[in-house]
């Protein structure tokens, strides 16, 4: 059945139905090995639904999916923890796999936040939480890692190395990696293969292939198109503080 | 040993506190509080059925506690309810179709007081084995199940993503919720066994960091209560269940103390 065994999960023509309303449709998608598939569109356009119709949370869905593998890390958009459980970064970093202690230690010395190792889980901000839940995901040493907006609210220096770690972990645990962001040009750098949602595949290929499609630009606008652009030829923009790319 | 009527309630309390510590650490993450009371008013129910055809109280308890249970979920799925008047209706109904079943079993004496808040004087040696082989299980089963059971709890959608089952863990704890009301009716009483399974969990969040801290002293203090209790209710011949409840609640009272010594620290 799997030709290729690269392949880790294969979306085909996959759709979810909430209440009669598409939430998204038509999706085929491939993560395969050592691959960063990124998912990108507006608000609304069924990204975070593509991912957890991948990792087999909705169950009624259109279409297939095949998955073959178990061993899966996944950074959800939202998550609230309830205070009513008593719970420490530690004992988070356990919840779905005993680890050793020693990867434990590793993964949130990665991510930058060993520090908190004994917190109580809601006593942490917004930027160290994402910091611990990244760290959890990678921990465990997974095949397949699905992160939905990884970064948010994480300080624009800490975005940069995570990102920076995601590619890192792509190429040293050779994991496919389903990434969901609204960072451009910061995503781009890493990705191979770049999926334009908008209820539906809009256009899909590498960076700079998404970048020309005139559909992506209709969606995102001549500029978002430049971003991507850019990373074809390094060095030939800087950064303003505000993350703005100013060309050389 | 077991001759003394009071060894024997004291040998059946410890092997219930035993198992309501862990589950009422579920009961309260999970905010399960008024489905633990929807199984128990069910099961008064049951020990009418069990009297009705002479079968084992704890036996035909935990069959219909399962039954209303499934109903629950069935009618979650099928109305536009919401929960808690799901609850409601169920428990309600259920205590309300036992008692008049009761009124019409008139060839059976029926101690209604005992059955609602507990009797240390109906504790056989036979319920001893229920409860303690019935304890041993539930707590193999959630020992099994902890994994996905907590990780569900924390996050529903990151445990079924990384492929630990949650659907079927919490039905597994739906049954367990059932055996341990089952286990314990006789002791605590039908209308208290949900404050057995809450208040010493409740006590145990104020002094713990951590899940298995508060499974811990959720068990310490369940022991406790159940032995303070059953003194008070021997030395003061009150009902056994009221007087484990209240016991429970002064331990509840004096763990706020904690609270307030370590916001103290704090500042």
């Amino acid at each position: 059945m799997n030709s290729n065994n690269n392949i880790l999960v294969k979306l085909n023509n996959a759709g979810f139905r909430q209440s009669e309303k598409w939430l998204v449709e038509g999706v085929s998608l491939t993560v395969e090995k050592g691959k960063i598939v990124t998912l990108i569109g507006p608000n609304g356009s069924g990204k975070s639904t593509t991912a957890k119709i991948a990792l087999g949370i909705y169950k009624n869905i259109e279409g297939t999916v095949e998955k073959y593998t178990t061993k899966v890390g996944y950074v959800p958009q939202k998550i609230s923890i309830d205070w009513t459980l008593p719970i420490r970064v530690y004992d988070f970093m356990l919840l779905t796999e005993t680890i050793e202690d020693s990867a434990i230690d590793e993964a949130l010395s990665l991510t930058g936040v060993i520090h908190l190792k004994n917190k109580n889980l809601g006593s942490l901000s917004g930027g160290e939480f994402q910091r611990v839940l990244i760290a959890r995901a990678i921990s465990k040493k997974p095949e397949l890692l699905v992160l939905d907006e990884p970064v948010q609210g994480v300080d624009y220096t800490g975005e940069i190395a995570l990102y920076e770690l995601i590619k890192k972990i792509s190429d040293t645990l050779n994991c496919g990696i389903l990434l969901i962001s609204h960072d451009l040009h910061m995503v781009m750098k890493a990705t191979d293969h770049v999926v334009c949602l908008n209820g539906h595949v809009c256009c899909s290929g590498s960076p700079i292939d998404v970048a020309k499609n005139n559909e992506y630009k209709a969606l995102f606008g001549e500029k978002a198109s430049q971003i991507l652009t850019t990373y074809e030829h390094k060095h030939d923009h800087v950064h303003s503080d505000e993350g703005e790319i100013k060309k050389n | 040993m077991f001759d003394d009527f009071f060894i024997r309630a004291l040998v059946a309390g410890i092997g219930i506190a035993f198992v309501t510590g862990p589950l009422g650490c579920f009961v309260v993450w999970r905010r399960l509080s008024y489905f633990g009371d929807t199984l128990s008013h069910s099961a008064l129910l049951g020990v009418t059925m069990a009297y009705t055809f002479d079968l084992n109280i704890a036996i035909s308890v935990f069959l219909i506690s399962s039954v209303i249970a499934l109903i629950l979920i069935q009618l979650q799925k099928k109305t536009n309810l919401p929960g808690d008047a799901l609850l409601g209706l169920l428990a309600h109904s259920s205590l309300a179709v036992g008692l008049v079943v009761i009124g019409f079993l008139t060839f059976i004496r029926f101690d209604i007081m005992g059955l609602l808040f507990g009797d240390i004087l109906a504790v056989t040696t036979n319920d001893l084995l229920v409860i303690w082989t019935g304890g041993a299980l539930i707590l193999i089963v959630l020992k099994l199940i902890w994994k996905p059971l907590l990780a569900s709890t924390v996050n529903y959608e990151l445990a079924e993503a990384e492929g630990l089952n949650p659907d079927r863990a919490k039905a597994i704890f739906t049954i367990l919720m059932a055996a341990v009301i089952a286990i314990s009716i006789k002791m605590v009483g039908l209308l208290l066994i949900t404050g057995m399974l809450i208040i010493p969990a409740a006590m145990a969040r104020n002094i713990s960091d951590s899940p298995q801290k508060m499974v811990l002293f959720s068990i310490i203090g369940g022991l406790l209560s159940v032995i303070l209790g059953l003194y008070s209710s021997l030395e003061f011949n009150t009902s056994s269940g009221p007087s484990i409840i209240a016991a429970a609640l002064i331990l509840f009272i004096l763990s706020l103390f904690k609270i307030k010594q370590s916001i103290k620290l704090k500042n």
